[in-house]
């Protein structure tokens, strides 16, 4: 027992001098770090190369850590709020809701003060939709200070691409891609009688199916009628919302969808539109990217979802496409809002843009981008997100619309049937709400 | 000098303890804590809503019952299928037959493999557009070009599809843990059978089955628990809950954390669900002691 007792003393004595130790090596170093958790692999070496001219710039160290996938990486800021573990810089992977529950929580600095410094010079260098996504507006519904709270390092667009050999291939003009959606279906006859794939996408992951029905949704009944019904006063069993759902239905009867696009996953679909196995692909402006990397060869543009009403205008999803934010309980606050003002320089994010192929951030460097990302860039002033309309659906509603229109495309029910279905969903979750 | 003695051997068990406190106590009574609240994983307060999580679950949740039910239809295609499949190919082996070291080792690599793989590589070999298409290719090279189709994509057939690769992925366990169990069985038992004049299935009926009763047991209830509980398979093969066809709980477990960001439901349909393979498991115990007992 002695012996045991004399094992624990000796044990802890050691402990206390390694901890002793660490504090005061701690104190001696006096090198600012400043570390950021991303979760972008294909932007790795990029940022790991700006952060060597930045420490050669100015002596101070940043360490890029890499997360993926995504879903393990918003697990792990996550877990890091709740024990206030955050890194000097992050990413919120998360709809607005849950961004606002960050700030409340404290966890993010409110960077309106640096944004509007010199004249608003930061805020003024970005463009002014990417800066919404993260931006709460006066009198926002989340209860948040009004205020910039994120830097976007890169703006993201959603659309339509085609392939124009396999355009060729169908007699179709590779320079004029559908514009209205009575072509898209009669291209999808086409795309059916020659035996070929119409339209790839990852609706397996149905946040993807949610993009472009919110899209036929704006284009069909505009944007107040949405965000109307988001707000209860308009029910999904409206005319125009069995509109958006049978557009769906007519994609499906005309053969323009690909064979199992529900059970597809956004990779998959990637592959086989680089590899020219399908005539469209509704994907994000990081595809470019992409499919330079899995077939630089390959012919495409980027086009718009062609438009089903005259009515109002398409609508895409767009914006800010990755967005940093500091810790608000960063020891080096200054010294990362320094950094983060230097990463979203013009210089910076040319060079980003031109090694990654993703649409910069800033508006100062766009001249300076590739043909089809210019294409993608172009649509910015159509994007809309539902991060910047101030209200949010019901994740059950949500999900309840993107699983019907799943159910559409495989023909297990019918336009109207989803619509009542998702209504019901709604109303109960409004009278949950009232309660 | 007795309490001396007491107190050491506390001391002994003591970092044991600590350990599975730490690792699964204190977990799982924060788990179930979490479950009586509102909270969304972020915000340092927490709404206390009392048993409502659990009223929810049970009274107006239809897809959580739904994902129950495909999960008991996996577990059911396992408990059959797979497991009539292993204990098939372990009586085989058992045999004095060529090359059984290389069965028994060709048996066991679908289990080692990571599930999302399994679920690509099938993914691969059963699709048509993005994969190899085999299966219709057989079909059609057969005489049936009726029956060729998109089997992951079709709702009829999908939930089969990831029941049957599970299936091919979870034999291997049982398979070995059968071999395990026929091979304590004495051979002496088997001559003396043969002596009284009984045939190979008079044996098998009379003295194979018998004893391999607790051995079947452990292998059901591995397997009850093993297939309720899969989901990177299903991602995998069909990329997620495929408009409900093949969500499972675990499933609906990650949607309320990750999609409703509701972390207090996913810890209720977390108890829920492990109340629901306890349950099962203790069922299937008595009903596998009632068993042995008349058998015995």
């Amino acid at each position: 027992m002695k012996s045991f007792l004399r094992y624990c003393l000796a044990a802890l004595l050691i402990f206390g001098i390694s901890a002793l130790y660490g504090c005061a090596s701690k104190q001696e170093n006096k090198t600012v770090i400043i570390n950021i958790w991303h979760w972008m692999t294909d932007r790795q070496a990029a940022f790991k190369e700006l952060a060597a001219r930045y420490e050669a710039k100015t002596g101070v160290k940043v360490n890029f850590e890499l997360y993926a996938p995504s879903d393990a990486y918003t697990q792990k800021v996550r877990a890091a709020a709740q024990g206030n573990n955050l890194p000097d810089i992050f990413g919120v992977l998360a709809e607005k809701k849950d961004f606002a529950s960050f700030i409340k929580a404290g966890h993010i600095l409110d960077l309106t003060p640096y944004m509007d410094a010199v004249d608003g010079k930061w805020r003024s260098s970005f463009f002014a939709k990417a800066l919404a996504v993260n931006e709460f507006p006066e009198g926002n519904s989340y209860g948040i200070k009004p205020g910039v709270y994120g830097a976007p390092i890169d703006i993201t667009t959603i659309q339509m691409v085609y392939n124009k050999g396999l355009f060729k291939e169908l007699g179709l003009n590779p320079d004029n891609p559908p514009s209205i959606f009575d072509e898209l279906l009669k291209i999808g006859r086409k795309i059916k009688a020659n035996n070929m794939q119409g339209l790839v996408s990852g609706w397996a992951e149905v946040w993807m199916i949610d993009c472009l029905a919110n899209n036929y949704a704006f284009n069909i009944m505009g944007e107040e009628k949405v965000l109307d019904t988001l707000r209860g006063k308009v029910s999904y069993n409206d005319p125009d919302w069995v509109k958006v759902f049978s557009v769906f239905k007519e994609m499906r009867d005309s053969g323009v969808l690909a064979s199992g696009i529900v059970t597809m996953i956004n990779k998959t679909a990637e592959q086989l539109f680089a590899n020219g196995k399908a005539v469209f692909a509704f994907n994000g402006s990081w595809c470019v990217n992409v499919y330079k990397g899995m077939n630089p060869d390959l012919e495409y543009a980027a086009m718009l979802p062609p438009k089903a009403s005259d009515k109002y205008p398409m609508a895409i999803w767009g914006g800010a496409g990755s967005s940093f934010m500091v810790n608000a309980r960063s020891q080096n606050k200054e010294e990362t809002v320094k950094f983060l003002k230097w990463f979203t320089d013009k210089e910076q994010q040319a060079y980003l843009s031109g090694v990654t192929q993703n649409i910069p951030a800033n508006k100062d460097c766009l001249g300076s981008i590739p043909g089809t990302l210019a294409q993608f860039a172009d649509d910015m002033e159509l994007t809309t997100h539902p991060n910047i309309w101030g209200i949010w659906e019901f994740p059950v509603v949500t999900e309840a619309l993107d699983k019907g229109i799943q159910s559409i495309i495989i023909g297990e029910k019918s336009p109207e049937q989803v619509a009542s279905e998702v209504a019901k969903i709604k109303e109960r979750e409004m009278a949950k709400k009232k309660n | 000098m007795k309490l001396k003695a007491v107190l050491e051997n506390y001391v002994f068990v003591l970092p044991a303890v600590i350990i599975f406190s730490i690792f699964y106590i204190i977990p799982f009574v924060w788990v179930f804590q979490l479950g009586l609240y509102e909270w969304d994983g972020i915000l340092p307060t927490k709404l206390f809503v009392g048993i409502n999580n659990f009223k929810e679950i049970v009274f107006e949740d239809p897809a959580w019952w739904g994902s129950l039910w495909n999960a008991g239809y996996i577990t059911l295609i396992a408990l059959t299928f797979q497991n009539a499949l292993a204990f098939l190919l372990a009586w085989a082996c058992d045999r004095e037959i060529r090359m059984k070291n290389f069965y028994r080792m060709v048996f066991f690599i679908p289990p080692v493999l990571s599930e999302i793989v399994v679920g690509m590589v099938w993914r691969f070999i059963i699709n048509d557009i993005d994969g190899a298409n085999i299966i219709n290719r057989m079909l059609a090279g057969m005489g049936f070009p009726d029956l060729v189709h998109n089997w992951l994509s079709d709702p009829e057939t999908a939930l089969t599809m990831v029941a049957l690769v599970h299936s091919w992925k979870g034999f291997g366990w049982g398979f070995l843990i059968f071999l395990a169990g026929l091979q304590t069985i004495p051979h002496e038992l088997y001559e003396a059978s043969r002596v009284d004049g009984a045939n190979a299935r008079e044996s098998f009926k009379k003295i194979t089955i018998p004893l391999m009763i607790p051995v079947m047991v452990l292998v059901a209830i591995l397997t009850v628990l093993g297939s309720m509980q899969v989901f990177e398979l299903i991602l995998g093969l069909v990329g997620g809950e495929f408009a409900g066809h093949t969500s499972v709980p675990a499933l609906r477990i990650l949607a309320s954390m990750r999609v409703s960001s509701r972390f207090g439901y996913a810890c209720a349909q977390g108890i829920s669900f492990g109340l629901i393979l306890v349950i099962i498991s203790f069922i299937q115990y008595r009903f596998s002691h009632k068993a042995r007992q008349a058998s015995n």
